[in-house]
């Protein structure tokens, strides 16, 4: 018990939500004989939920700042309309399209940061209004109908990495992109020995470290190998890459930037951080308009992905990426939550669907399996809570260098396991 | 007075994960005396009552009550309180925008047919309301009055509940002295009227005022109960007994080192944030020299606070007009960042709400208000960070197991360490202390007003607000009076007591 606390620092609890998403996976692999971990329904998976995934991002960033953007699901259709119309009426290529469409998000963010920063209108209520406006302007420049998308448009959300290279039977770049992932967790694993070493506390024992490297790298090699090995001309797919780099990037600015510091301290109590010097009303202002940018972004990516915009795109996108964000461990209230948390709870729930899909479970069912995993999951972090005991889902990220609320350990001994997994 | 036993708390024990909170401690309270329990913060004060009033329910504690001569098992506060044991928590449990006589029989009104009485409500409040001496009407809404009359409404439900047993945590906090007066009156008044009495205070001179016996509780374990009148207890012999040694002196030796006046504030008019044409500064002056500590006395509501607030970037109420004189430049203040960014800080009197994010550990908080400082291009640097923070956990002595721990779990002495550790990275040039020790123990005050003592000796001016005036006196060079947004007098160390302070604070009032 003791070295399976230090392997996963400071409590094996933490890892729940890692388990449940392994376990899940090991769980439908048996269940559906073996039709889970291939190539082809991994791609799937990623494909069908990366829009999803890349809202969560945004999401969580408004909840742990206290706020809620329910416009989500609109301001991607809207966007993913604009964009296809002005690749095919004005023969915008691609890349313009998608900067277009960016800027569009920027600007709907813009106007409703504007109603919830600097007029104080609970984002709630703007974002409720944004719901109904964007839904509605979707309808209106298309005229409830769908506009397709050029060819090259699809690669955002349907393509894969390019064969280049040598014939190796597998994919060149997916093998190089896996490979390069594993030396990132061995090189992170080291640097963070050297770290603990400098400022003096005591990094755990070595095979702690040697253990989670390999267990971490199998895992990813294993990941490497199904997307390598599909039908030919799959690999890993585009939206897969975007979530991944998005993943990188604001993870690293929630933890280790001032503004993320910010957005948590803004979330934790407002008012002290006003007291801090923090501005919080920029805070506010900076996470909705980065939402509606993701938003823009996943947009676009679905409307690649299915070829072609229409009315009724993105609708109940905003509950998928609320309900990823709670499960993941972000509290109601803010302060709490970490990105890559959020994204782990919305492949749980992608899992989940996938599955379900596979086992020929119907639509009804499946949304009642999947309200009582989202009451079930948050319900059991709140009681761990209210047992004074830490959230396990809020904290099980941290472990993944990624550094929401900091575990609130008892004890020097459980300290120092504890700091020796936090990169 | 009859001298029977109304309370008997044998051996209680209670362990929470990895701590043991209460040790084996016990309790006897007599019919009809006022009961006061001393402690450092952390001793286990709170624990107890809280196992008393059924908040911890039998079982989860070992050991016995009980009550009026027999055992008592409470499963939750409603049962203790249908005994006649009511417990008035430091934070009031009042609703702001129900009305006093709501929110006196709020989960307990009286009922015809099914219909609330309200006639029934008023006319008991009012009856209520005249047994604490309180003149207002049972339609005022809480919002609506001060602090000092909240805690008296308090008081009015625990006696619309019949109580016997009356529990007051921290009673006087938060309130000024002539409202902690009334309060210890109302108190004495209810002892004569058989009603006991358990009280919780940090304030020694209260409970030398009123308290028939004392108990100390000191780390989870009852030291001693001592009874005033035989023991001839005072307030050393109280400290004593909380510390487990004497201390000589209630403020560290200082000899100041005061050099120019470096800080000044001319004519500062701030208005109310919402009445339009109150105003809550009235043409304030005052000068901070280098090296000196300055203490601002003046009553609750006297606008202390709202002073320091407004000249902290302007955070609080409708700037008006006035000048800040820097080193001799003018400066103007129009944010927290820009009040920070030339070198003022200000601790608020609120730690939880208004001080501390509760869900960070230490060492983001110590860094929260200079992060510029320990960030290279867009990364905050960790290692840093975590250096930082741990040599202002040795030198102010922050008592915590590593400054990984949250400051929520931190008892308030230290958690207030944590926060002049956030504004000392700052380096700020003017510190302005709002109630730097409200809620701390003793032990800790002393460590408190050590470490403002090394601040202004490293030229640093320090303001201190405080509504205790022998703290001010204690360790100011010179203090400014407020009364009604005004500031009404200076008086140097030695010319400075408790009286004439009193006296300015209460200008123009004639002292009752």
């Amino acid at each position: 018990m003791t070295s399976l606390k230090q392997l996963f620092g400071g409590d094996t609890r933490q890892f729940g939500m890692i388990f449940a998403l392994i376990a899940l996976v090991i769980f439908f692999q048996i269940m559906t004989g073996g039709n889970t971990l291939t190539p082809g329904n991994m791609i799937n998976l990623f494909n069908g939920n990366s829009y999803i995934l890349i809202l969560a991002i945004g999401m969580v960033l408004v909840i742990i700042a206290g706020h809620i953007d329910l416009s989500v699901g609109s301001t991607a259709a809207f966007a993913g309309i604009v964009v296809a119309m002005v690749m095919r009426d004005w023969n915008f290529p691609w890349y313009l399209g998608i900067l277009v469409g960016l800027l569009l998000g920027a600007l709907i963010g813009a106007w409703q940061g504007m109603w919830v920063a600097i007029f104080g209108i609970p984002a709630f209520i703007v974002t409720l209004a944004g719901m109904l406006l964007f839904r509605g302007a979707n309808q209106f420049v298309g005229q409830s109908n769908t506009v397709p998308v050029p060819q090259e448009f699809r690669f955002i959300g349907a393509g894969y990495l390019p064969e280049i290279g040598p014939v190796t039977g597998y994919n060149n770049l997916t093998v190089l992109l896996g490979l390069g992932l594993c030396g990132v967790v061995i090189y992170g694993e080291l640097r963070k020995r050297k770290r603990f070493e400098k400022v003096g506390a005591q990094p755990a024992p070595l095979w702690v470290s040697v253990t989670r490297m390999v267990l971490l790298s199998a895992v990813i090699l294993y990941a490497t190998y199904l997307f390598a090995t599909g039908n030919r001309g799959t690999s890993f797919p585009v939206p897969g890459l975007i979530l991944g780099v998005l993943v990188i990037i604001y993870g690293f600015i929630s933890t280790k930037t001032i503004i993320g510091r910010h957005v948590y301290a803004v979330g934790g109590n407002r008012h002290a951080a006003d007291l801090t010097g923090v501005r919080s009303k920029r805070v506010d202002f900076l996470v909705i308009m980065n939402m509606s940018i993701l938003a823009a972004l996943a947009g676009m990516i679905f409307v690649g992905r299915s070829t072609a915009s229409g009315p009724f795109d993105g609708v109940g996108w905003e509950l998928d990426a609320i309900a990823a964000v709670f499960i993941g461990g972000a509290a109601v209230t803010g302060g709490v939550g970490t990105v890559v948390g959020s994204v782990i709870g919305g492949l749980v729930m992608a899992v989940l669907n996938n599955g379900l899909q596979l086992l020929g479970v119907g639509a009804d069912m499946t949304q009642i399996i999947k309200g009582l995993v989202l009451l079930v999951a948050v319900a059991f972090d709140v009681y761990n809570k209210s047992q004074g005991k830490r959230s396990i889902t809020g904290l099980i990220m941290k472990n993944f260098g990624n550094q929401g609320k900091p575990e609130i350990p008892t004890d020097t001994k459980k300290v120092i396991s504890h700091d020796a997994s936090v990169s | 007075m009859d001298h029977h036993t109304i309370l008997e708390m044998r051996s209680i024990t209670k362990e929470f994960p990895g701590v043991k909170a209460l040790d084996n401690v016990s309790l006897t309270v007599t019919a009809g005396e006022i009961h006061a329990i001393c402690g450092e913060n952390g001793a286990g004060k709170s624990t107890l009552m809280k196992v008393l009033s059924g908040l911890y329910p039998h079982g989860t504690y070992s050991g016995e009550i009980h009550y009026q001569g027999q055992e008592v098992q409470f499963k939750d506060i409603r049962s203790s309180e249908a005994a006649g044991i009511v417990i008035i928590h430091q934070e009031l449990a009042l609703i702001p925008e129900l009305s006093i006589a709501e929110n006196i029989f709020l989960g307990n009104e009286p009922t015809r047919m099914g219909v609330i009485d309200w006639d029934k409500v008023n006319a008991s409040t009012l009856e209520l309301l005249a047994r604490v001496g309180l003149s207002e009407e049972p339609i005022t809404k809480i919002k609506d009055i001060g602090v000092g009359k909240q805690q008296l409404v308090e008081i009015a439900k625990a006696l619309s509940k019949s109580v016997k047993l009356l529990i007051l945590d921290e009673p006087t906090a938060a309130l000024n002295e002539s409202d902690s007066q009334h309060l210890l009156d109302l108190m004495s008044g209810l002892r004569s009227k058989g009603i006991s009495c358990i009280m919780i205070s940090h304030k020694l001179n209260e409970i030398e005022q009123i308290a028939d016996s004392i108990t100390i509780i000191r780390d989870g374990k009852a030291i001693e109960t001592l009874h005033v009148k035989n023991d001839g207890v005072d307030e050393d012999r109280i400290i004593r007994g909380m510390v487990g040694r004497s201390l000589e002196s209630r403020f560290p030796d200082h000899t100041p080192n005061i050099g120019e006046t470096f800080f000044e504030v001319r004519n500062w008019t701030v208005g109310h944030p919402s009445a339009a044409d109150r105003l809550v500064c009235k043409n304030s002056n005052f000068k901070v020299k280098r090296g000196e500590i300055v203490g601002f006395a003046g009553l609750m509501g006297a606008g202390r606070t709202e002073l320091a607030r407004s000249i902290f970037g302007r955070s609080y109420g409708n700037f008006k007009s006035g000048q800040l004189f820097k080193d001799g430049k003018e400066i103007t203040l129009k944010s927290v960042p820009q009040a920070i960014r030339h070198g003022l800080a200000y601790v608020t009197e609120d730690r939880k709400s208004l001080g501390l994010n509760l869900l960070d550990d230490i060492k983001s908080t110590t860094v929260a208000a200079n992060l510029k400082k320990i960030t290279n291009g867009l990364v905050v640097d960790e290692d840093e960070e975590f250096t930082v923070a741990e040599e202002y956990r040795r030198s102010l002595r922050t008592k915590a197991p590593s400054v990984n721990e949250g400051v929520a779990k931190l008892s308030g002495g230290n958690q207030q360490k944590v926060v002049l550790a956030k504004w000392m990275f700052t380096d700020p040039d003017l510190l302005i202390l709002d109630e730097p020790t409200r809620g701390i123990d003793v032990g800790a005050k002393f460590e408190i007003y050590g470490i403002i003592q090394r601040l202004a000796n490293q030229g640093k001016g320090v303001i201190v607000i405080s509504s205790e005036l022998p703290e001010l006196l204690g360790i100011s060079d010179r203090i400014y009076t407020i009364f009604e947004g005004a500031i009404t007098g200076e008086l140097r160390r030695g010319e400075a007591d408790q009286e004439s302070l009193m006296k300015l604070m209460t200008a123009g009032k004639k002292s009752a």
